[in-house]
């Protein structure tokens, strides 16, 4: 059995869960986001309880996105800063896919932040700005993706699918709705969401997937022959 | 019989300046086909006397508020209480004279216009200086040229007074509720023109944040007789708790339909007299407007006009509209052609107003259709409760009470139309007048 | 000190959390807009009407404060 630290820092591992989790937790708003947004409700589900449910999980996803920044800040591994949290594509470990996630952090700061304090927003500002986590999950996604040490096991694989699968339907059910009253903005829609699953369906098996992967996403040499890879049991 | 469905200006009486104890007042010495140029009108009021020291001249107010006068919008709410209410404010107000008329049954405000304009403008002027306000808007309906006409004349006449206000004039689009306050503000503001939730009300907040005077045009032209003659001399007519003159439109079965000025406290046979004389037997009187209340004709031989003595049969004045429906109109088609009228002019944004009146007017036609509705009287009744008081406005109040009067003051016809469906009164053409929708 | 309810029309789209979150006081129409009368406000209740009012996705609903000033 491998233990923790021989092949990597409990921070390291930390990053890596915390991540998955905040996937998960986000993906779990996603669709709680919509069934309020659609009113879905039922006997045991009233509407107030769908509402805050979606408030609770979104904050508690945004409580393990700052716990997987901060480990993978503090993880002596690599060398993440604070500020390639919030400034996309700057940092030297695989910058591109790592920038990715700063780019939903931010999306997703300016979604919490003007959540908690909806009321001097007002309803219009703040509905502006919730469109943003729509754009941050696919975004996420593939960061999660990209960067992530876990892709290629059997388990973060299914999760990551079923994420998607939850999202879809999720999608499936807020969109014929806006057909009937933004048509544009519907096709767009659907179109853009095809365009990603066309781009996950042929980048994941030759990106993440394939051999090689984080020499190609840009891991730095020193860390490459260190890297924790996926080990069998 | 020829049903009138057009209003017709009325013959004005020829007298001097208005300033003894009789009528007419506001239409005194209104001229028959044109407005009075501005000479003509100080020859016959004579000059307001100057502003005798500069800032606020809150003296007006006292005398308004000893005069008693009441808004003439429909409201009847205190004159003098609302300009305290925008005297109250230190920001510098903003006066807002409400010439949109968006009644169809009304024609009060655009004869004032086309005849005696600078009356309007006169007690725009003198609310202005009362209030400290440097800006008057003058706001009239698109649907309206000839009093677009003459009131821009009217301006451009009084040019260069160099110590009045800024006199403006704006052109609203038609609407039912284009005149209600908060949807007039916005129009004004280049907004979308619908009402607003309040607070804040106009005087605390309206045109572009400050504090407004908004009032129908009838109500300045008194301001300015007020105060070239006095309080006691207003009071000399009407009631005592209703005091002066007012102008109401009367239409319907008489021979001269139009704009009259009557004393409060007037009996309905004196004014129809004046009017000519009836052409018909009324079936019965609606009163106040669309958002008013029908009255039997078994009541009008004693009826006297004013709002005390309308309010023992649930009705008042309103804005001054008086129709006298005919005895071979149907009166359930005619509640329903209003009410469906009514529920296109709703702005559409609270829920029960936009759901309720088209549920209301659907009702509403299925008796005047098929072969009857036995639920229709009692789905009208709860539909009518249902959307009192939930608007942001007063739109779908009015609609209940016109409704629900129409059921209490035609309880046989209603009750013949469940049972039976359409009548003949329900294919002929309509009585009511109905501007085109927006 | 006593509380009222008050909804403002406009910016109230019918979610009826109100009426979930204070079924003692609130009531929803046919087509599931609020219905409620102008009475004060239970002590009781107060607190959960500001639950409610917080639970309103659109802030329709309100609990407001009486005034005490006398009206004039």
């Amino acid at each position: 059995m491998m233990l923790p630290l021989a092949s990597g820092s409990v921070t390291w591992y930390l990053t890596r869960s915390t991540g998955a989790v905040a996937l998960l937790l986000l993906s779990a708003s996603v669709v709680l986001g919509v069934a309020d947004v659609r009113r879905l409700s039922s006997e045991r589900w009233p509407r107030f309880v769908i509402d805050a449910l979606h408030r609770n999980v979104a904050l508690l996803s945004v409580c393990f996105l700052v716990a997987h920044i901060i480990t993978a800040v503090l993880d002596s591994f690599t060398s993440i800063s604070l500020l390639d949290a919030v400034v996309p594509f700057i940092g030297s470990y695989r910058p591109f896919w790592l920038g990715l996630g700063a780019v939903a952090f931010d999306m997703l700061i300016a979604v919490t932040i003007t959540s908690l304090l909806r009321q001097r927003i007002g309803y219009t500002g703040w509905r502006a700005v919730h469109w943003l986590s729509y754009g941050s999950w696919p975004i996420a996604l593939v960061h999660g993706l990209g960067t992530g040490s876990d892709t290629k096991g059997t388990w973060m694989l299914t999760l990551d699918l079923l994420c998607l699968l939850a999202v879809l339907a999720a999608l499936a059910s807020r969109l014929p709705p806006v057909f009937s009253e933004h048509p544009e903005r519907g096709r767009l829609t659907l179109g853009g969401t095809g365009a990603f699953l066309v781009f996950l369906a042929v980048w994941v098996p030759s990106g993440p997937l394939a051999s090689n992967w984080a020499k190609r996403a840009g891991t730095p040499t020193a860390n490459l022959h260190h890297e924790p890879s996926h080990a069998t049991r | 019989m020829n049903p009138a469905t057009t209003l017709e200006t009325e013959q004005p009486h020829l007298a001097d300046g208005g300033g003894g104890d009789s009528l007419p007042r506001l239409l005194a010495s209104s001229a028959l086909d044109r407005a009075l140029t501005l000479d003509e009108h100080l020859a016959i009021h004579g000059e307001l006397a100057p502003a005798r020291r500069r800032g606020r001249e809150t003296g007006l107010i006292g005398e308004i508020d000893r005069a008693g006068l009441r808004g003439r919008g429909g409201a009847g709410f205190p004159t003098a209480r609302k300009l305290r209410a925008v005297a109250a404010s230190r920001r510098k107000p903003v006066i807002v004279v409400n010439a949109t008329e968006g009644e169809p049954a009304s024609q009060k405000d655009a004869t004032l216009a086309t005849t005696v304009p600078h009356l309007v403008l006169d007690g725009a002027a003198l609310a202005a200086r009362a209030l400290g306000a440097d800006q008057v808007l003058v706001a009239v309906c698109e649907s309206a040229p000839a009093s677009i006409d003459a009131l821009a004349g009217a301006i451009a006449e009084r040019g260069g007074d160099r110590h009045g206000p800024r006199l403006e004039l704006r052109a609203i689009p038609a609407g039912y509720l284009t005149g209600q306050e908060s949807a007039l503000i916005s129009h004004l503001e280049g907004g979308p023109g619908l009402p607003r939730f309040t607070p804040p009300m106009p005087f605390e907040r309206g045109v572009g944040g400050r504090p407004t005077l908004i009032s129908n045009a009838e109500t300045y032209a008194h301001i300015a007789l007020i105060c070239r003659h006095g309080a006691d001399w207003f009071r000399r007519l009407g009631t005592p708790a209703e005091p002066g003159s007012a102008l109401v439109t009367v239409g319907g079965v008489l021979a001269d339909p139009g704009v009259y000025e009557i004393e409060w406290g007037t009996p309905l046979r004196a004014l129809v007299r004046a009017a000519g004389g009836l052409t018909a037997p009324p079936r019965a009187a609606l009163l106040g407007g669309y958002g008013g209340s029908w009255i039997g004709t078994e009541h009008l031989g004693e009826l006297v006009l004013s709002d005390e003595a309308l309010a023992a049969h649930g009705a008042s004045l309103g804005a001054g509209v008086l129709f006298l429906l005919d005895g071979a109109a149907c009166p359930v088609a005619e509640t329903a052609r209003v009410v469906r009228w009514m529920a296109e002019q709703s702005a559409g944004q609270c829920g029960p107003c936009r759901h309720g009146l088209p549920a209301l007017a659907g009702e509403f036609e299925w008796l005047t259709r098929g072969a009857g509705a036995p639920d229709a009287v009692r789905r009208i009744a709860e539909l009518a409760a249902v959307v009192r008081g939930r608007g942001a406005c007063g739109h779908p109040d009015g609609v209940s009470g016109f409704a629900l009067s129409a059921l209490e003051t035609f309880p046989e016809e209603f009750h013949d139309h469940a049972a039976h469906g359409g009548c003949e009164g329900c294919a002929a053409p309509g009585r009511l007048p109905l501007a085109s929708a927006r | 000190m006593s509380y009222r309810l008050r909804v403002n029309p406009i910016t109230c789209q019918a979610h009826g959390m109100c009426h979930e979150l204070l079924p003692e006081r609130i009531d929803l129409d046919e087509w599931g807009y609020p219905m409620f009368d102008s009475r004060p406000l239970e002590p009781d209740l107060v607190e959960h009407a500001r639950r409610a009012a917080q639970a309103c996705p659109t802030f329709a609903l309100l609990v407001e404060r009486e005034k005490k000033l006398s009206r004039a």
